[in-house]
């Protein structure tokens, strides 16, 4: 029905097949859409934010989508800055996982503010000594960078391509990827350190606060590593499930390899100064405002010393030294393992920096205040992610996403003489 | 005539916590006065609009010592680390929607840019800051009480404490008009401070040495010497600000005799408190 969409030399699952499934997913987008309606119509009341929660699931959901979403730049900046060839073999899943993440992003945002139809004035009148104008403005040129990089996948499809405007756009767009690589990889580096500079400058949040440099506090460079470090975690993670799902093989295992050894380094460097600032923190800042370590993980419900180690240690320390070392990294297992321990960790520490902020009583004869989430923010939250799958499928239905998948699955026959 | 005041102002209150009752009537003068909306269930406090808040403390001991405390808690107006008007909240606001006043030391919230991020809520360690999560909406014919001098805020926008900065604007017109350059100190005062049937909280200009608010915190304007982010600490041992070691620099100070209430404005470590018994000038903790 759509074979002449389809790209050539490979094979796809039957239409009706994929509508069903297309169908399934839709329906839980559509379930998202009607929470959608309800917040937009009725206000931010059909939430269980509260005055204590004016940050809860959705700036979370914000954070991490954005965090894992760190593969598109790190990846383009490694193969477009930095020549790592071998990356060619993964960067167009990765630019297309970008880009549903920083939509996603940008589609919470909408959802997020009070007054959605305003959200204009936060380019207005922006305050410039505010973290979050720098990640409004960040983040919106960045997703503009994005579709830039998506564009030639598109004008790959199969009919676009035969239209020679298309085809010579896209070639040429190829051939000037780097600027736009260099540009989003710079655009990436503010807004995921300002994104860590949102906590990091509450200095009425002993829990965020944390001293730095200049006017950057540490998260701010601790926001942009892990971002660094764990999203190419993510761009694993999604191929591995993509491969799963499609039942083949999609990306070779040199390039698989490579950027699981890149990621494993960026995790371990990244986690020794996460664990030195937690260590500064803790003895220097915390006291310095009165408060013990002990208090940000005791006398409450959820949050205690669990989380600390499961964000630095099992998910950070772990997945870090399993994909420095090759006998592990190599190990299809073990480094599936790691990749998923990775990608908990870097949404753990997201979760920590939003919601563990807004729990941690301040004020002496104040209380701990934990949320539970409406079925409008969680259906909202799942709705990006019934939307990503849905755009995959989509994209690698019709677009020539991985260039290997030929040669991997569908080995050239040897011609014999005579037949 | 100019009708701006040249002089610079900083606004700010003493509320003495031994004279509060805990009867409310602040609450309900400043929602009155400020049109602040109210829903038909106010049970849960995490979500109702209260600028002006009074929290109830006890010293935590079984009777017959326990005592309990008192304390409202308005906007606390802060003026930020080292008293340059970086606020907690003003300095995150994005869309520059909440502003510190350099003539009055007045943190005020514009409505109609707010676009409801909600950033300054989170920055704010007082829980100051209230989020309108409803249409705001009154009693059948309570409409008609409404104040004229104070907008009413719409759904998905932050408000909280102006320091009934309407009556401050109220009395600068009056001396315009009076051809005078300076207000006096009883022209203007906040709702809370004029409805205190105890008269426990004490408003005026914390620059004018001749205001009550001055004569009874002393503020130092010198920076702490053990904490350069602290200014305007007060110079009388039974006056202290709530959280005062973060370098929020709040213009609400209080006052108690009670050396446990004093001690709950702050958080201490282990031991601290018993170096510092909040008597300025005379503390050792050291500050990172």
């Amino acid at each position: 029905m759509d074979s002449a969409l389809i790209p050539e030399g490979v094979k796809r699952t039957s239409f009706p097949k994929f509508f069903l499934g297309m169908a399934v997913v839709g329906a839980v987008v559509l379930w998202g859409l009607i929470a959608v309606v309800l917040i937009w119509w009725k206000g931010l009341n059909q939430t269980n934010m509260n005055d204590y929660y004016g940050f809860a699931l959705w700036i979370w959901a914000d954070l991490a989508v954005i965090a894992v979403g760190g593969g598109a730049f790190f990846t383009g900046l490694l193969k477009y800055i930095f020549k790592v060839d071998e990356l060619k073999n993964i960067i167009n899943f990765a630019v297309i996982i970008g880009v549903i993440c920083y939509s996603s992003a940008l589609f919470i945002l909408a959802i997020d503010v009070g007054q959605p139809l305003r959200s204009w004035f936060i380019f207005w009148h922006a305050n410039v000594h505010s973290m979050l104008t720098e990640v409004a403005f960040c983040l919106s040129c960045y997703f503009a960078v994005l579709v830039i990089e998506f564009i030639p996948n598109v004008l790959e499809n199969r009919q676009l391509n035969k239209v020679s405007f298309f085809h010579h756009l896209a070639h040429n767009m190829h051939g000037v990827m780097a600027v736009f690589a260099a540009t989003g990889a710079f655009l990436s580096f503010f807004h995921q350190g300002s994104l860590g500079g949102v906590a990091g400058v509450m200095y009425g949040r002993p829990f965020a606060f944390r001293e730095g440099l200049l006017i950057w506090p540490w998260t701010f460079f601790l926001f942009t590593w892990s971002a660094a470090a764990f999203g190419p975690c993510f761009t694993l993670l999604v191929t591995k499930i993509t491969e799963a799902v499609t039942g083949k093989k999609l990306v070779s295992d040199k390039t698989v390899h490579l950027l699981a050894k890149i990621s494993g380094w960026m995790i371990t460097t990244y986690i020794i100064a996460k664990i030195i600032d937690t260590i500064y923190w803790a003895t220097v800042t915390v006291p310095a405002s009165g408060f013990t370590f002990s208090h940000f993980f005791s006398n409450n419900a959820f949050y205690g010393y669990w989380i600390l180690f499961a964000e630095i240690v099992l998910c950070g320390v772990v997945p870090g030294l399993l994909l420095i070392y090759k006998p592990t990294r190599e190990n299809s297992n073990l480094r599936l393992l790691a990749i998923i321990l990775g990608v908990i960790g870097v949404c753990l520490n997201r979760w920590v920096m939003v919601l563990q902020v807004m729990a941690v009583p301040v004020m002496s004869f104040d209380t701990w205040a934990l949320y539970i989430p409406s079925w409008q923010e969680v259906a909202t939250t799942i709705l990006p992610v019934a939307y990503g799958i849905m755009f995959i499928a989509l994209a690698y239905r019709y677009l020539p996403v991985f260039p290997q998948e030929k040669e991997l699955n569908y080995p050239a026959q040897p011609v014999v003489e005579g037949e | 005539m100019k009708q701006e005041n040249k002089k610079e102002h900083k606004f700010g209150m003493v509320i003495d916590l031994d004279k509060c009752t805990g009867c409310g009537s602040c609450m309900v003068s400043c929602m009155a006065e400020n049109n602040v909306p109210f829903k038909e269930d106010e049970s849960n406090k995490k979500d109702s609009i209260t600028w002006m808040r009074v929290y109830k403390l006890t010293n935590g001991k079984d009777f017959p010592e326990t005592e309990v405390v008192y304390m409202p808690r308005p906007c606390q107006h802060c003026s930020g680390k080292g008293g340059h008007g970086h606020s907690p909240c003003v300095s995150v606001c994005p869309a520059t929607a909440t502003d510190y006043g350099k003539d009055t030391g007045i943190v005020s919230q514009i409505y109609t840019r707010c676009f409801g991020c909600r950033y300054c809520m989170g920055a704010c360690p007082y829980h100051a800051r209230y989020f309108n999560w409803w249409d705001p909406k009154w009693p059948e014919g309570m409409e008609n009480y409404l104040s004229p001098n104070v907008s009413p805020r719409m759904r998905g926008v932050v408000e909280k404490c102006s320091f009934c900065y309407h009556r401050y604007q109220l009395a600068r017109e009056k001396a315009y008009l009076e051809e005078r350059e300076e207000i006096e100190e009883m022209e203007y005062q906040t709702a809370c401070t004029t409805a205190c049937p105890a008269g426990a909280i004490v408003f005026g200009d914390l620059n004018n040495p001749e205001h009550e608010v001055t004569k009874i915190v002393k503020p130092d304007d010198h920076p702490d010497p053990r904490n350069p982010d602290v200014v305007g600490k007060s110079r009388n041992p039974k006056v202290f600000r709530l959280l005062e070691r973060l370098g929020t620099n709040t213009k609400v100070y209080y006052l108690s005799e009670r050396e446990w209430v004093r001690k709950a404005g702050d958080n201490y470590t282990e031991g601290e408190w018993e170096t510092i018994k909040n008597h300025h000038g005379k503390t050792q903790i050291s500050h990172g």
